[in-house]
């Protein structure tokens, strides 16, 4: 790797190293029970007139069920409001491309998508979606579907830290204060500085012109930065046009790129160091952050070099793939040139360690083992940081797991932050981790045996099997980004990945308020010389342990006949 | 429990109106005063004629002009449809081409392969066989709308255009000094040559 590519990755750990405290901060003051928060002037009066609107009592605090079933409530209608929304989208304004009705299957996969915050799209944007559905359906879901992931993170750390209590806060209060105190301001902010680098913010059709050398080109238009921004900060990833974050209009320099690099990670990574202040022992969220970060570095820097490597068959037909000054070199299939290798693949680590999904390349081109990282990455559960909240949900999870491991080593009943582990929590952690690979490796295997699924493929052999396998994984852990040669706007795929991206959300988010509700009602026991501490490198390496062995046991033999025979195919 | 229909009705509604209305609404106001051509689509004129975006690459096919990228969006640098290969790196397709199936009248399936491009661009531009052809010159893009190639595609390049437009081949190196879009902050990304740019400074001459 080039010292330039060193240089960008470093830069980017720096930037997150001074924004994630500083917003871990705030975000804690935010899901306090107490106290001012800064800006309380502005946002209180907001707020209350939307308790009012909503007949919300903002002092009530909900049991876990109650909790769960309002996040269930809220995503139905959610979903019942975006489909209608492109099954009607002929009929409404804002659709200067004239956009017939969204087809039936699409439509579903694509509100179940932008609902359980996978930004999945079987379709392409600019072809497909009028501006209004983008704008007021899709964006919505942008903000909506990542501020309910922070609200059962909440739900989570609450009960982690209060004692004898049987309720969780008030979903309709966390949601509401996610996206007016820090969805909205962040996705202000970035939306400015990208229109600044030159992705679009207008309300414009296609605009007609004649190139230099007299054809006619179509130069798309469309409200994009707005959507892009919270896009990246929510971790969707659902992109406004077809090509994603490629598109010279959704990421137009590299600078660009960092801003949304950044800013994919930067919630679920400040998201660490809000958990530590909120159960009162900044160590623990640091500790958090250091895993997160680790497997993070792991993944990227793998991808930066496999990518900048090249392919070696370009070798021996003619092409030169050396990182000269000259040129970026590397594997250049299905990349743009001002993003080169390094920034791809430190990209594509990004976008499928947390539930964004979002692509600045297309993965269905990289190295057999250049792509299957980002494959990997999403298989160890996104948890490296993660998805806005579910990232954090999931490292808690693993962490539960691994204290359970740890107590069973010594034989002693395993506790987490004073509150003891004990078999009703275990089942639901056990249910937790199954329902992922269940939905991933089963639909995968169901595929394959099918041949009208297996026509879908865009390449022969290995690689037409991980692109089913990493169609799956990305529904299944609400990614959204793709080995995209695949046709995924069959009736197969649709409505296969839209049960995966359901299952992949709610049997997650269910068992961990169920989690939750029961740690909350425990009191804490006192910690003694006893106590295995959790803010450790001993307990971080457990955890890394616990990670990896949990993904590797499960989709090993899944990957060996993907990337891993294409590669010794080489 | 069913207390809870009600908010979740009314919250949709509200945050539809809110991050689907407002939130764009100001961020469009605010762009289009601030910064109003990059917001309209950075779109670039010659003569008082609109003739494409900077960021938004096109299709040049005379010798006289600089060549972009291979492109899989549409026919080529179709700016209404997006679209990468998205085929895999030991895809035959990808490297040695397929020919057109010719029980399917209606549908081409013909695509040219890395070996084909190697060997159009080596004579397009009469290079000697075996002359190391730069990737990103055989190689389609992401967005197959790619407004770059690199430096050294476009160095490749030079002695053709200025054959064809009888100027002396430095001339030329020095035009792509001018339009090469560099690191930004010296470490960002990669260099690239803008050729919409380029090829408009080449006309101005």
């Amino acid at each position: 790797m080039s010292s330039a590519s060193w240089l960008q990755f470093a830069v980017l750990i720096g930037l997150l190293l001074v924004t994630a405290p500083l917003l871990g901060r705030y975000m804690a003051k935010v899901y306090g029970d107490d106290g001012k928060v800064p800006g309380d002037r502005v946002f209180l009066p907001v707020e209350r007139l939307i308790y009012r609107l909503c007949r919300v009592s903002p002092h009530t605090e909900q049991r876990w069920t109650v909790y769960a079933f309002a996040v269930l409530g809220f995503s139905l209608f959610s979903f019942l409001l975006l489909y209608a929304m492109q099954r009607m989208q002929q009929w409404l304004p804002l659709n200067p491309t004239d956009m017939p009705a969204v087809t039936d299957h699409i439509a579903f996969n694509a509100a179940v998508s932008f609902m359980t915050n996978t930004n999945w799209q079987s379709y392409s944007g600019e072809l497909t979606m009028s501006h209004l559905t983008q704008m007021t359906g899709l964006t919505v879901q942008n903000f909506v579907s990542a501020s309910v992931g922070m609200c059962v993170m909440a739900a989570l750390i609450r009960g982690l830290a209060r004692r004898r209590a049987s309720t969780l806060g008030n979903f309709w209060v966390d949601l509401t204060r996610t996206v007016v105190r820090i969805m909205l301001p962040l996705s202000f902010l970035v939306a400015i500085v990208l229109v600044s680098q030159g992705v679009i913010q207008n309300f414009n059709g296609h605009t007609a012109v004649t190139t230099v050398e007299g054809a006619t080109q179509l130069i798309p238009g469309g409200p994009a930065a707005s959507q892009i921004a919270i896009k990246q900060l929510g971790t969707n990833g659902g992109g406004f046009f077809n090509m994603n974050s490629a598109h010279p209009f959704e990421n137009s320099s590299p600078f660009n790129n960092l801003v949304e690099n950044w800013a994919i990670l930067i919630i679920p990574s400040a998201l660490a160091f809000t958990f530590g202040r909120m159960v009162g022992d900044k160590r623990q969220g640091r500790a958090v952050f250091a895993i997160m970060a680790i497997i993070w570095a792991v993944m990227s820097l793998a991808a930066m070099g496999l990518e900048g490597n090249g392919n070696p068959q370009l070798d021996d037909i003619g092409a030169t793939q050396a990182v000269t000054a000259e040129q970026s070199g590397g594997n250049m299939e299905g990349k743009e040139v001002r993003f080169g290798s390094a920034a791809s693949g430190l990209w594509a680590a990004s976008t499928t360690g947390t539930s964004n999904g979002s692509v600045n390349s297309m993965h269905d081109s990289f190295t057999p083992l250049g792509g299957m990282i980002p494959m990997l990455h999403m298989k160890l559960g996104e948890v490296s940081p993660g998805g806005t909240g579910v990232g954090l949900n999931g490292m808690l999870i693993m962490i539960i797991l691994s204290v359970f491991i740890a107590g069973l080593m010594v034989g002693r009943t395993p506790e987490y932050l004073g509150k003891k582990i004990e078999a009703p929590e275990m089942k639901l952690v056990v249910l937790y981790i199954l329902a992922m690979p269940l939905v991933v490796l089963g639909f995968t295997a169901a595929s394959v045996l099918m041949d009208s699924a297996v026509a879908s493929q865009n390449n022969p052999g290995a690689h037409g099997f991980s692109e089913i396998l990493y169609a799956f994984t990305s529904g299944g852990n609400n990614n959204g980004s793709a080995f995209a040669g695949i046709t995924a706007s069959t009736w197969w795929y649709d409505t296969t990945i839209g049960l995966a991206m359901l299952i992949g959300r709610f049997f997650l988010i269910i068992p961990v308020l169920a989690i939750a509700g029961s740690l909350a009602r425990k009191q804490p026991a006192p910690a003694t010389v006893g106590t295995f501490p959790t803010h450790t490198p001993l307990f971080a390496s457990l955890v890394l342990g616990v990670v990896a062995i949990v993904a590797g046991l499960t989709f090993f033999p899944a990957l060996a006949l993907g990337p891993i025979v294409e590669y010794l195919s080489l | 429990m069913r207390r809870q229909l009600l908010p979740a009705l009314i919250m949709v509604l509200v945050f539809t109106v809110v991050t689907g209305g407002i939130y764009p609404l100001v961020v469009t106001g605010v762009s289009q005063v601030l910064f109003h051509d990059k917001a309209n689509g950075s779109l670039v004129e010659r003569d008082g004629q609109v003739v494409g975006s900077r960021l938004i690459g096109q299709p040049f096919t005379e010798p006289g002009y600089f060549h972009p990228r291979p492109s899989s969006a549409g026919d080529g640098y179709d700016g209404s449809q997006s679209l990468g290969s998205n085929l895999g790196p030991t895809n035959d397709k990808l490297l040695h081409g397929q020919q057109d199936d010719p029980s399917t009248p209606d549908v081409d399936e013909s695509f040219e392969g890395i070996e084909q491009r190697v060997a159009a661009y080596r004579a397009e531009n009469g290079l000697p066989a075996g002359t190391p052809v730069p990737v990103d010159a055989v190689t389609g893009s992401a967005s197959g709308l790619d407004p770059h190639i690199s430096v050294a595609n476009a160095r490749l390049q030079a002695p053709r255009v200025a054959a064809a437009r009888g100027l002396p081949v430095e001339r030329v190196q020095r035009l792509i000094d001018e339009h090469t879009d560099g690191r930004d902050l010296g470490f960002l990304g990669e260099p690239g040559v803008n050729v919409l740019e380029l090829n408009l400074a080449l006309d101005r001459l």
